[in-house]
């Protein structure tokens, strides 16, 4: 596929993915909105983890501490405008801070440090119900209206998150593509060669954290009001995990593989559910062997195959 | 100027941890446009030069100086900006890259606008380079991947090339080649201090011969008087060399 066809085809999937709502119920309406909204955050986590290959089990904290700003503030009456840039900026400046265990420990040392982090802010989401609303969460959370145009139907929602979801993978394709995500490649596959050229690798692994954190900020902003209410459950370790999935299952590394992952484990299950009380277990099996079969994910089907102009 | 001194070790202590010195009060320098040969058996010190020069250790005693200056514990984005470079041993290109990008990366730390002028050099100087541009790095050959090693380090067009063992896993041919390239890089005014295990082949290019002894200077000789020394393979298996005779 040379690159005109690929534009094409891109265009021809977002717009086709657009309009599909047209023709689904509000359950179905919903789960595209719920898509786009997971895609900002493991589009995000792609970026730390496949482009820099720093470990995060924590990519569901940040989800949530740009929720609950979003939750807090917009029923302080704040616009949504305002309220977009400063949970990302909150969740990149926290991302900084996790991103000094990386620059001390590695891999599965650096797995566990970020779990800790996202344990320790989810209790603290349902610890400090004056904030956060504890275990009970937070309700009534409005949407954004848009020249004048309310966005509380959830078809006109879904467009609105999907329009910023395709700006966010604009920014960072542009970003990967730029110097800086050379230097984010060259820290991944070797952190000391990378130093030998001048690559400031304590800058590049703190900037590839707080980048991917700042993406599930934003995404936490819009999951606050496509939901209308948050809890803490919704913002536990188990959703970093399956975000990890998400970016581990469509293809690290790779730009799209997070498009294809977020499908996986967004609407799979879903999918399933006419298996009734085992579509979990087969759920469970399929990745499973898609690991076993494709542990670099499924975009690396067309390399295995052999199909030439498979691309990252 | 010739044989001008542009890096001098003096007295330097350096080590991997406080427990395991490398560099034992090692003295020693190399001379502007020369290529300079450090040799000697496994430990002694060699690529610990290299690394303490540019950087990667920081010395706990002695003194480092660059032109003069003394260059002690400065980062080695600093050492770059100055004008020494690095090519570390065995494979450095990032493979999952193009050869374009790999190049790219080497200048990094250079103005954006002044990149595509200085990769243009490179690829003058390495037509071989140019014809994979597009490739990715892995899928060079290993003459091409240590051509474009040593192309991305010129990016920046350094006074001082440090290169740790250039010919391992290259062909007999293509060390040849990789030794030509460095003689013409220190006939036009850029110092080489190499470190290598192909001590004949690389003594054959080079200026100067450096003895290194558990960590000490044992020897400091013209390169031919050591390539025409019948004790040459004692000299660089191990055992006490004889003291300079001039």
């Amino acid at each position: 596929m040379n690159a005109k066809t690929g534009k094409l085809a891109l265009v021809v999937g977002i717009a086709a993915f657009a309009i599909l709502p047209l023709f689904l119920k509000g359950y179905g309406v919903y789960l595209c909105a719920l898509f786009c909204v997971y895609l900002m955050a493991t589009l995000g986590l792609n970026l730390t983890v496949g482009y820099a290959g720093q470990m995060s089990l924590g990519q569901a904290a940040f989800f949530g501490i740009g929720a609950y700003h979003a939750a807090i503030l917009l029923k302080l009456g704040w616009p949504f405008f305002l309220v977009l840039p400063i949970a990302a900026v909150a969740c990149f400046l926290v991302g900084l801070l996790l991103g000094f265990p990386a620059l001390r420990v590695q891999h599965h040392y650096l797995a566990f440090a970020t779990l800790g982090f996202n344990i320790l802010v989810f209790l603290i989401m349902r610890n400090e119900a004056t904030i956060t609303g504890g275990p009970l969460g937070i309700s009534g959370i409005p949407r954004p209206s848009l020249f004048g145009i309310s966005l509380d139907a959830d078809l006109r929602y879904f467009w609105f998150t999907l329009f910023f979801t395709v700006v966010l993978a604009a920014i960072l394709w542009w970003l990967l593509r730029s110097p800086w995500g050379r230097a984010f490649a060259a820290l991944r596959d070797n952190p000391i060669r990378a130093e030998s050229l001048g690559i400031n690798i304590t800058a590049y692994t703190l900037f590839a954290f707080a980048i991917g954190a700042a993406c599930a900020g934003v995404a936490g902003v819009f999951y606050a009001s496509l939901l209308q209410f948050i809890e803490p459950s919704s913002f536990q370790f188990s959703y970093s995990l399956m975000m990890l999935l998400a970016v581990i299952v469509g293809g690290s590394g790779r730009f799209f593989g997070p498009v294809l992952g977020t499908v996986i484990i967004v609407l799979l299950p879903e999918w399933l559910r006419f298996m009734q009380n085992w579509y979990l277990a087969v759920f469970g099996f399929a990745i499973v062997a898609l690991m076993i079969f494709l542990p670099g994910g499924l975009l690396s089907l067309p390399e295995r195959l052999g199909w030439k102009g498979a691309s990252k | 100027m010739a044989n001008e001194k542009i890096i001098e070790f003096d007295k330097v202590v350096a080590g991997y941890s406080p427990s395991l010195t490398i560099l034992n009060e090692t003295t020693l320098d190399a001379r502007k446009g020369e290529i300079t040969l450090l040799i000697g058996p496994n430990g002694a010190g060699k690529s610990t030069v290299l690394k303490t020069l540019f950087g990667m250790l920081v010395p706990r005693s002695g003194e480092v100086r660059f032109e003069g200056r003394r260059v002690n514990g400065k980062s080695q984005r600093e050492l770059l900006a100055q004008g020494i470079a690095f090519v570390p041993q065995g494979r450095n290109l990032f493979g999952s890259l193009s050869v374009r990008h790999n190049l790219e990366l080497g200048g990094i730390t250079l103005p954006r606008g002044d990149l595509p002028g200085r990769i243009e050099e490179v690829l003058t100087r390495f037509p071989r380079i140019r014809e994979r541009i597009d490739n990715q790095a892995s899928t060079m050959s290993g003459g091409e991947q240590k051509q474009l090693e040593v192309g991305r380090a010129l990016l920046l067009r350094p006074r001082v090339l440090l290169i740790d063992e250039p010919s391992i896993g290259l062909s007999p041919k293509l060390v040849q080649e990789v030794m030509t390239l460095l003689r013409q890089l220190a006939d036009a005014g850029t110092t080489v201090l190499m470190v290598e295990q192909n001590v004949r082949t690389a003594l054959k290019y080079s200026n100067r011969a450096l003895v290194l002894e558990m960590g000490r200077l044992a020897l400091d000789r013209p390169a031919s008087e050591v390539l025409n020394d019948p004790d040459l393979n004692r000299l660089f298996l191990g055992g006490h060399a004889r003291p300079a005779a001039a």
